[in-house]
């Protein structure tokens, strides 16, 4: 045991004119410019893009951030949800892993 | 080559090249009244692996533009079905001026049915079939889907039935032109048929895509609703130049998903898809 904390992860989201987003019924297209490669995604992915915006963010801003434009439920496991989709997103290619500023 | 013939299907004019003359006659008369390109978008050969093959054993194999660098040479005597699959090898791999489906298409009043599945699924056989009833047919391998319209651009090949196909269309259009048949290929018995005249006269005059249908056959009579997730994704995946085509195939597929009702159909004769077609398309077309 180091006794040390791991520092809090932070993201950025692939800058927004390099993504075409398309929603369709119950889920949403996203192509990738810069890969050529089509996502097909479900919620909350699409939110959680648009509510990064450009801004270096943790989960737990994404989180806040969500909470206050949705209706959410505060469930216990909704930020490691959030986490998850991010590190997911990140390998994707669509959002980028940041050195804490 | 020794032998050569060139032809146009639609828009794509192919130049077909052959060691033997056998296959480039049948294609001359199977394609007579194709009109003559002149100019080339793909080349197709078939040529014999060795020299000494060519008179011992003779077997083509299928080079081009594109070549599937483990395709088996196919017997002498399935020398245009190898022209036929070099031809579809070109479209699938170089062709880029429309998004390819694999998938067949007629036409009614300018509106297409594009009918798209697996192999097996009858999509080949039901276009060939409304063709002789009242629909134009526009192809039974690929649609092709202009980029910029929308519109889906005929390519109306020789009709290549399969198995238990060759005789239900023998029986239904008995004085439509067939090519020899060929047994024991790689997909079993294969028949060629040269497509209604109307399809040839008209293989310029495009369709606004008005219903896309996934049939099944061999299942209870049956219609089901597709999510258009589902549909973008199944498309994509019978796409052979949708990655190719970048944002403009992305663009155009998102379009066509969203503008075409889809659902898929289930069916175990002939009479049953034609109902069905006939009640989805005064449904929902």
């Amino acid at each position: 045991m180091s006794g040390t904390a791991s520092p809090i992860q932070h993201y950025r989201a692939e800058k927004a004119g390099e993504l075409i987003i398309q929603p369709l019924d119950i889920m949403t297209l996203i192509y990738h410019r810069r890969s050529g490669i089509t996502h097909i995604v479900a919620d909350p992915v699409p939110q959680i893009l648009e509510i990064m915006k450009q801004d270096i963010v943790t989960a737990g801003d994404v989180m806040q951030r969500l909470t206050d434009i949705f209706d959410l439920e505060n469930r216990p496991d909704s930020g490691a949800v959030i986490s998850e989709r991010l590190k997911e997103l990140s390998l994707l290619g669509l959002v980028e892993m940041i050195d804490a500023p | 080559m020794r032998h050569e013939f060139h032809v146009r299907v639609g828009p794509a004019a192919f130049r077909i090249g052959s060691d033997w003359r056998a296959p480039i006659d049948q294609m001359r008369a199977l394609y007579a009244d194709y009109p003559a390109a002149d100019f080339t978008d793909f080349t197709v050969r078939l040529e014999a692996a060795r020299f000494l093959r060519r008179f011992l054993r003779p077997s083509a194999a299928i080079n081009g533009d594109y070549r599937l660098p483990d395709a088996a040479p196919l017997p002498l005597g399935q020398g245009l079905l190898a022209a036929e699959m070099g031809m579809n090898l070109q479209m699938a791999l170089g062709w880029r001026r429309q998004l390819i489906l694999h998938a067949s298409a007629v036409e009614r009043e300018g509106r297409a049915l594009i009918m798209t599945g697996a192999s097996g699924s009858g999509k080949s056989t039901l276009s060939a079939m409304l063709g002789q009833k009242n629909w134009r047919f526009m192809g039974d391998e690929f649609a092709l889907i202009d980029m910029v319209s929308g519109d889906a651009v005929p390519y109306p090949r020789l009709i290549s039935l399969k198995n238990e196909a060759i005789a239900a269309m023998q029986k239904h259009a008995p004085d439509a032109r067939f090519g020899p048949l060929m047994q024991g290929t790689p997909k079993g018995d294969i028949r060629h048929m040269v497509p209604p005249a109307p399809a040839i006269v008209r293989m310029q005059a495009r369709a606004k895509p008005a219903l896309l249908l996934f049939p099944r056959f061999g299942y209870e009579p049956a219609v089901r609703e597709i999510d258009a997730g589902e549909v973008f994704m199944r498309l994509t995946q019978a796409s052979t130049n949708y990655v190719a085509l970048g944002e403009a195939g992305f663009e155009a597929l998102t379009r066509f998903v969203q503008n075409i009702p889809a659902r898929a159909i289930d069916y175990q004769s002939g009479e049953q898809a034609e109902a069905l077609v006939n009640q989805l398309w005064d449904q929902l077309a």
